[in-house]
C-alpha cells in the first residue's frame, strides 16, 4: 500500500493513475497516523511552493519524517523533490522537510550569455546517473523524461542524476530510502513508468 | 539537453476527431482515445485535444471524451474548448488533464489566466492565440476568436505579452493564415511572438513535411510545433517525423 499525500497541490489523479497502471495499491490521504506507518509514501505536486504550507498545519511534516526515520520508503515529484531540501526562494517563509542541505532557486534568466526561457518545460534527458541508484534501474543514460518547472534544486553528493538546463541541477536525489524526482514520471512515457516500477517493488 | 517538442493535436467535435482547412471545410479522422493512444506510442511529445466547437456552440467540453483518452496516457495531456471558469477548469483536470487551453475565454475576462494558474499552478495554462496577419504583416497581426471568427482588435504580439503576465506557462500561437493549408508554419510571426516573451511558444498551423518542423524550430524560434493533419491521414508519423528531424540537426526525444 503506498501513502500518496493529497496537499491540494494541483492533480494527483495522473501519479495515482500511474502508480494503479503498474498494480500497486494506493491511499489518498491527509492522515499524519496513516503516513506514520505506511511502508511507502509519495508526495507528489506541481505548483507552488507555497501550497507544502499546509503539510506542517496538518501534522504531516514531522509524520513523513517519523516514518523516513524508521525506514519507509519516500518518493517525492516535482514541487515534493524540491520540499526534501530546506526551502525555495519561490516561497522564502515555508521551511522545507530540510532532509536534503540547499535552497531551490529559480532559472537565471539569463545562461551563458543567452535568454533563458523559464519554465523549463518539455523532454530532457537524465545525465550523470548514479550506478547504485535503486530508482534509476533500468533507465538508460540519457533517457528523455519531462520536466515542467520554474524552480530547482542544487546539485548534492545524494544527486542520483542531474539534467542540464540552465547548467545542470538535480534532476533525481535518492539517499537511502529517501527519493526524489524533478520531472514528472507519469507522463514520462516508457521511461517514467520504469522509474515508477523500480518504486513499487523496492 | 532540452528537446524541440512534437504536439499532435486533435480537434474534437461531437466526440469525433475532426480536421479543418483555414478553420472551415471539416472531415472526420476518428476516435480521440484511439488516436491518442497512437500518436503517444508513435512518439508524439504531448497531445492535445480542442473541443473546437464548444464556445461557438456554448456548451461544456467534453468530459467523457477526455476520461477516456486520458486513461492510460502517460504523457502530457492538454485540453481546450469551453473553459470559461476555475471550476471548468477543474473539472478538465479531475478528468485526466494536465493543462488546459483557454482562447476566447481569456481575451473575454484575463483575469482567468491567474485564477487557473493560483489553482493549479502556470504550468497547467496554456493560453491559445489564434493570430491572421493584416496588410502590414507580422506586426499588424491581430487576435481572432471564437474559432477564429471574430476578430478582436487586439495586436498578437501585446496579448502574448499581457497573457505572460498574468501567469500563462507556455503559448500556443496558430497561424489562420497558414493552418490546414500544409505549406509551413508561419515562422515569421513565431519568431516575433517567441521573441516577445519568456515563457514557450508552440507553434500551430500548416505543417506539411519535416522541413517545415526544423524551419519553425531555427527560424521561428519555436519551443514546440503542433500538428494535426500530417499525423491523422498517415502522411507520416512522429516517428518518422522525429527521425528525420534528427537527420537535420534537431534535438528531439526518439521514441523507445
Amino acid at each position: 500500500m503506498i501513502a500518496v499525500i493529497d496537499y491540494k497541490a494541483g492533480n494527483l489523479t495522473s501519479v495515482v493513475k500511474a502508480l494503479n497502471y503498474l498494480g500497486a495499491e494506493t491511499t489518498i490521504t491527509q492522515d499524519p497516523d496513516l503516513i506514520r506507518t505506511a511502508s511507502k509514501i509519495v508526495l507528489p505536486g506541481v505548483g507552488h511552493f507555497r501550497s507544502t504550507d499546509l503539510l506542517n498545519k496538518l501534522g504531516i511534516t514531522e509524520a513523513v519524517r517519523g516514518a523516513i526515520t524508521k525506514g519507509s520508503l519516500f518518493l517525492g515529484v516535482c514541487v515534493g523533490l524540491q520540499w526534501l531540501f530546506e526551502g525555495s526562494t519561490e516561497a522564502p517563509e515555508t521551511p522545507g522537510l530540510g532532509h536534503f542541505k540547499g535552497l531551490c532557486e529559480r532559472f537565471p534568466a539569463h545562461y551563458e550569455g543567452a535568454e533563458l526561457k523559464s519554465p523549463h518545460v518539455g523532454w530532457n534527458s537524465l545525465d550523470s546517473i548514479r550506478p547504485d541508484s535503486r530508482l534509476l534501474r533500468g533507465v538508460p543514460p540519457g533517457g528523455f523524461v519531462y520536466y515542467t518547472h520554474s524552480w530547482r534544486a542544487p546539485i548534492l553528493s545524494a544527486t542520483a542524476s542531474v539534467t542540464k538546463y540552465g547548467g545542470p541541477f538535480t534532476g533525481v536525489v535518492e539517499q537511502d530510502n529517501v527519493m526524489g524526482v524533478q520531472f514528472h514520471p507519469e507522463k514520462s512515457s516508457a521511461t517514467g513508468l520504469q522509474v515508477l516500477k523500480n518504486f513499487v517493488e523496492l | 539537453m532540452l528537446t524541440k517538442r512534437i504536439i499532435a493535436c486533435l480537434d474534437v467535435r461531437g466526440g469525433r476527431v475532426v480536421k479543418g482547412i483555414q478553420f472551415v471545410d471539416i472531415i472526420d479522422a476518428g476516435d480521440p482515445a484511439e488516436l491518442a493512444h497512437r500518436h503517444a506510442a508513435a512518439g508524439a511529445d504531448e497531445i492535445v485535444l480542442l473541443d473546437i466547437t464548444a464556445t461557438h456552440e456554448g456548451r461544456g467540453t467534453l468530459i467523457d471524451t477526455v476520461k477516456r483518452t486520458a486513461a492510460a496516457l502517460f504523457v502530457p495531456f492538454t485540453v481546450g474548448g469551453g473553459i470559461r471558469s476555475a471550476e471548468d477548469a477543474a473539472a478538465v483536470f479531475d478528468a485526466g488533464a494536465d493543462k488546459v487551453s483557454i482562447n476566447s475565454s481569456a481575451i473575454a475576462r484575463p483575469e482567468l489566466i491567474g485564477e487557473i494558474g493560483g489553482s493549479f499552478g502556470a504550468q497547467a495554462v496554456i493560453v491559445a492565440i489564434d493570430a491572421r496577419r493584416g496588410t502590414l504583416g507580422v506586426e499588424d497581426a491581430e487576435v481572432y476568436v471564437s474559432g477564429g471568427r471574430k476578430p478582436t482588435g487586439l495586436r498578437v504580439v501585446d496579448w502574448a505579452r499581457e497573457a505572460e503576465q498574468r501567469g500563462a506557462g507556455e503559448i500556443l500561437l496558430t497561424s489562420m493564415n497558414t493552418d490546414g493549408m500544409r505549406n509551413g508554419f508561419d515562422c515569421e510571426l513565431t519568431a516575433r511572438v517567441s521573441e516577445a516573451v519568456q515563457i514557450p511558444v508552440i507553434a500551430s498551423g500548416g505543417a506539411g513535411s519535416a522541413a517545415h518542423f526544423a524551419e519553425v524550430f531555427a527560424r521561428g524560434k519555436a519551443d514546440a510545433a503542433l500538428a494535426a493533419s500530417i499525423f491523422h491521414f498517415g502522411v507520416t508519423d512522429s516517428r518518422e517525423l522525429k527521425a528525420e528531424l534528427q537527420r537535420a540537426g534537431v534535438s528531439v526525444r526518439l521514441p523507445c
